[in-house]
């Protein structure tokens, strides 16, 4: 995976598009979200009888914070391998929504670029490149790996790090750490809604008020996670079909 | 290092049910113009994306009851404000997380 990327990289640079440097620039402000979230992650693996190696494995393979920490959880009381798996596909099947809206693009780079560049996208990674994408400024396949590997990288360290400290950390959930990933959300969200033109601001924030009742009403009858992208679906299409 | 081997096909398993959805856009969009409303659709993804995990952080669902997680609705509040009045990513999410540390210790 990650030697594709190199080569990736490697292209003629084009005109006005982004670098690969300019990429890990804007990952920086992102970075101490992916620290603590994945010390936390790393801590709760190491409570959950995980080893160093074993998180070192989970991080670099499935590479997604949610589904980690429930991963963790899932082990710790032997649920069944099946399971497992299946909890994971729900909690990380709204990456389909993400790299649905970021491929069209990445149209004109090469499929193994685009598979380089689906791989490592997290909600954060996306959340950066929709900010990007709002305020106007166009997105490169260089850009996106700077951006990915600086996160993919960092994440993987602070969660084999994480487990290491695991042993010395008896409640990680007391520091508060764990909540790193809604703070970078409400941070993401923000930045999402200072680039919607003023003049649809309020179209917005109605959405989002329907976003709050969709995901309370569909929690009610699924899980919170799967939620996630019933609501999703259901408010975009509200949005497309109410926009004047 | 011991890599226990049911931990392992887990570990193998979770990673690629995650690659799937991560990966499988890339090869559809390769091949099509995407038409204007499904354009539009995808634009409104990112807010009610980040709406909805917002609002999945403040819902409990663990005991198979709906319950409001109190903690996260309260640490909602600065987080919020502070985020609106700095636009940083960094500074939102170290006053969360402080927060949420002083909110649990007395919770």
């Amino acid at each position: 995976m990650l030697t594709h990327q190199m080569e990736c990289t490697k292209e003629v640079p084009i005109a006005s598009s982004p670098t690969f440097m300019e990429g890990v620039r804007d990952c920086i402000p992102t970075l101490l979200g992916y620290i603590s979230i994945g010390l936390a992650a790393g801590v709760v693996g190491a409570a959950s009888g995980l080893s160093v190696m074993e998180m070192g494995f989970m991080s670099l393979l499935v590479y997604a914070g949610a589904a980690q920490f429930i991963i963790c959880a899932l082990l710790a009381v032997h649920t069944p391998i099946s399971a497992i798996v299946l909890t994971t596909f729900i909690v990380n099947l709204r990456n389909f929504l993400l790299s649905a809206t970021l491929a069209p693009h990445f149209g004109k780079y090469s499929l193994l670029n685009n598979i380089g560049t689906g791989l490592l996208v997290t909600d954060e990674s996306f959340g950066v490149a929709a900010t990007r994408l709002a305020s106007g400024k166009p997105l490169s396949n260089r850009w996106m790996h700077g951006l990915n590997l600086t996160a993919y990288i960092v994440w993987v360290i602070s969660c084999t790090l994480g487990t290491l400290f695991g042993n010395w950390i008896a409640d990680p959930q007391m520091f508060g750490l764990d909540y790193a990933l809604t703070a970078m959300f409400i941070a993401l969200l923000v930045l999402q809604l200072g680039n919607v033109v003023p003049a649809k601001l309020k179209h917005y924030l109605k959405l989002m008020a329907y976003m709050v009742i969709a995901m309370v009403v569909l929690s009610l009858f699924v899980s919170t996670q799967l939620a996630i992208i019933l609501a999703t679906v259901i408010v975009a299409t509200i949005g497309v079909v109410t926009e004047r | 290092m011991i890599v226990n081997w049911t931990v392992f096909i887990i570990i193998v398993g979770c990673a690629l049910v995650t690659m799937i959805p991560r990966v499988a856009p890339f090869f559809v969009v390769r091949n099509m113009v995407l038409p204007q409303a499904v354009m539009k659709w995808l634009s409104y993804i990112p807010v009610c994306i980040f709406t909805a995990l917002v609002v999945e952080s403040m819902l409990d669902k663990q005991s198979g009851t709906l319950h409001i997680e109190w903690p996260a609705v309260i640490v909602l509040v600065p987080t919020l404000l502070v985020a609106l009045k700095t636009k940083s990513l960094s500074l939102t999410v170290v006053v969360g997380v402080v927060c949420m540390a002083v909110v649990r210790f007395f919770w």
